[in-house]
């Protein structure tokens, strides 16, 4: 009994792997590119891409519930859904000049951020670096600016407007002023935190102030730069939104208020979503910037 | 090796350092004078805070000296400069850049009139290749272990082609048999190329090892040299041989007593 089950159990053994080997070698470059990359590859995408489409289907289906109740305040989604459904699914469109896609919104407003951002970068990083080198400027001007960057970005509005008589130029500096405050104090920092050790190369290399400035100053300062970069441009797009409401025109912030005015909630809440989304993707946007442009230097 | 030629190439000529901390003015070093001959290989002994990296500096013209003055080649030297190239304690390369760009900016910056930029590649190459790291040009100082950044510095200070080569203890974060093997390269390198090297370390074997002459300086505040040893073994040394040889375990013995029986650390002291 022991023998036969032996027996056949070597008998089928036998050429299993022959079999199995021949298998092998045919289908060997498929296979295994399907289960070394493509494989962990998908479970990888799948594990951070399913719990937050998971969390989104719960929240829509307990918002329904709450929302679907006669008297409720809110419209439930399946209502936004059926009364904007062209601004969801349409970014684009153009039916008249009031009367466009979220996306063209979107645009506008992310040009008058581009132009307040970009000069916020630009001054915020050159005001820095000169703060940055010298102790006594750091300890006059930081509590100022420590103070100024609370303020509200609608607080700047009327002063703003005071100024410039124009909305454009109001937005425009309303973000600029909003999202300056943080780059200015992080690049001061990461000049003043300049390690001695690279100071050392530099003045043993005798690099002069150009090549100080370019080679060494920057480059160890990055990090820091990059993180005010980052709030920045989390204020600006809060600061857009804002101003547009009062200063009117296409954005997507005075999109809003337009609606709010004409009762349209459903079209309130898309437009919340494109703004998070927006927002979102702007953070991601300088984050991998960061990434590619500090890399290296943050881990030593 | 005798010193007294009257024009030493280096000489560290009667410094004394003081300095203020918080209003407190502590004298660091007293009256320190040394001179070193061209292509002889120096270190200073002494216990960890007595004053050896200031001493360094001093030379490196990364410190400046209110009395005293450094001379080398007869000229006074108060600035930095790359004639004077250092080995920094903690490599001191810059994070952002790889091997090759770290050699290469120093290459550039020294030869930027003399070399063309062909040349300029090929002498970064070279001392890479010098100090074996070659094959890791392309990685970044975070991607490769400590002994191989510290050989990358050792190859960006030698690229300068400096006058003198000025080592912070060069070895001393290393792990033993790390240290064995760059204190190998370190002896070949100076074997072949008859650099001018003042060394600073706390080690008393790498300091036999290694030198012609060891400086042992005196325990702070206000730390003086000590006492000056010769050491007469002939090159090139090997470490295996020098483990049973007479000079090298008198000259040994000459720098534990020095350090330990006469200027013991203050640390040391409290502990009996
Ligand atoms: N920039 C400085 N300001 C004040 N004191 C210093 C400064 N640099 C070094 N010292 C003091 O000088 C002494 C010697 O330091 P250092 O030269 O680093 O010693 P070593 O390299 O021998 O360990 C120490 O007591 C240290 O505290
Ligand atoms: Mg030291």
């Amino acid at each position: 009994m022991n023998m036969t089950v032996l027996k056949s159990e070597t008998a089928r053994a036998m050429p299993a792997p022959a079999v199995s080997a021949d298998v092998v070698k045919l289908k060997a470059p498929k296979t295994s590119f399907i289960k070394t990359k493509l494989v962990p590859r998908v479970s990888e995408i799948s594990a951070n891409v399913l719990p937050p489409l998971v969390t989104i289907a719960l929240i829509m289906v307990v918002w329904q519930m709450l929302c679907s109740k006669p008297g409720s305040t809110l419209p439930p989604p399946t209502v936004i859904w059926d009364q904007a459904k062209d601004l969801i699914m349409e970014p684009f469109f153009v039916a008249g000049p009031q009367d466009i896609g979220l996306g063209w919104r979107v645009l506008t407003s992310l040009q008058r951020v581009a132009i307040g951002y970009g000069l916020a970068g630009l001054i915020g990083i050159a005001l820095g670096t000169i703060i940055g080198q010298s102790v006594w400027a750091m300890r006059g001007l930081d509590p100022i600016f420590q103070v100024l960057r609370t303020i509200s970005p609608l607080a700047w509005l009327p002063i703003s407007l005071a100024a410039f008589r124009d909305s454009q130029p109001s937005a425009i500096f309303v973000i600029f002023i909003t999202s300056v405050w943080p780059i200015i104090i992080n690049t001061a920092v990461g000049i003043r935190n300049i390690p001695q050790d690279y100071r050392n190369v530099a003045l043993v290399l005798r690099l002069n102030h150009y090549e100080f400035f370019t080679k060494i100053m920057i480059p160890s300062a990055a990090p820091y730069i990059f993180t005010g970069l980052r709030i920045g441009i989390g204020l600006s797009w809060l600061a857009i939104v804002a101003a547009e409401m009062l200063t009117g025109g296409v954005g997507i912030g005075f999109f809003i208020w337009d609606a709010w005015n004409s009762s349209r909630l459903p079209d309130i809440i898309v437009a919340l979503a494109y703004i998070g989304g927006i927002g979102f993707l702007l953070d991601r946007l300088v984050a991998l910037v960061a990434h590619f442009v500090t890399r290296g230097t943050a881990s030593n | 090796m005798a010193p007294a030629t009257s024009h030493p190439y280096l000489r560290i000529d009667h410094v004394d350092k003081t300095f203020s901390r918080g209003g407190k003015l502590t004298e660091v070093l007293s009256d320190v004078t040394v001179s070193i001959e061209k292509g002889e290989y120096v270190s200073i002994i002494g216990h960890s805070g007595c004053g050896k990296s200031t001493l360094l500096n001093i030379v490196a013209g990364l410190t400046p000296v209110p009395t005293g003055a450094v001379l080398l080649e007869n000229r006074e030297v108060s600035d930095p400069g790359p004639d004077r190239a250092v080995v920094f304690q903690n490599h001191s390369l810059l994070p952002w850049l790889t091997v090759y760009e770290n050699v290469r900016l120093a290459v550039d910056k020294v030869f930027s009139a003399t070399k063309s930029r062909k040349e300029r590649h090929a002498w970064t190459m070279h001392n890479l290749e010098l100090v074996q790291m070659g094959h890791a040009k392309d990685k970044r100082p975070a991607e490769i272990s400590g002994g191989m950044k510290q050989r990358v510095g050792i190859a960006r200070a030698l690229a300068m082609e400096p006058k003198v080569l000025l080592l912070d203890e060069p070895f001393g974060a290393l792990d033993a048999l790390t240290r064995a093997h760059l204190q190998d390269s370190v002896m070949a390198i100076h074997q072949k190329l008859g650099n001018t090297v003042l060394m600073i370390t706390h080690d008393v074997d790498e300091a036999v090892l290694l030198s012609d002459r060891i400086v042992m300086m005196t325990n702070g505040p206000a730390a003086r040299i000590g006492e000056v040893l010769e050491v007469p073994i002939a090159r090139p040394r090997k470490r295996l041989d020098l483990v049973a040889d007479q000079t090298y375990i008198k000259c040994r013995q000459r720098v534990i007593e020095f350090l330990y029986a006469r200027h013991k650390a203050p640390a040391l002291q409290a502990a009996e």
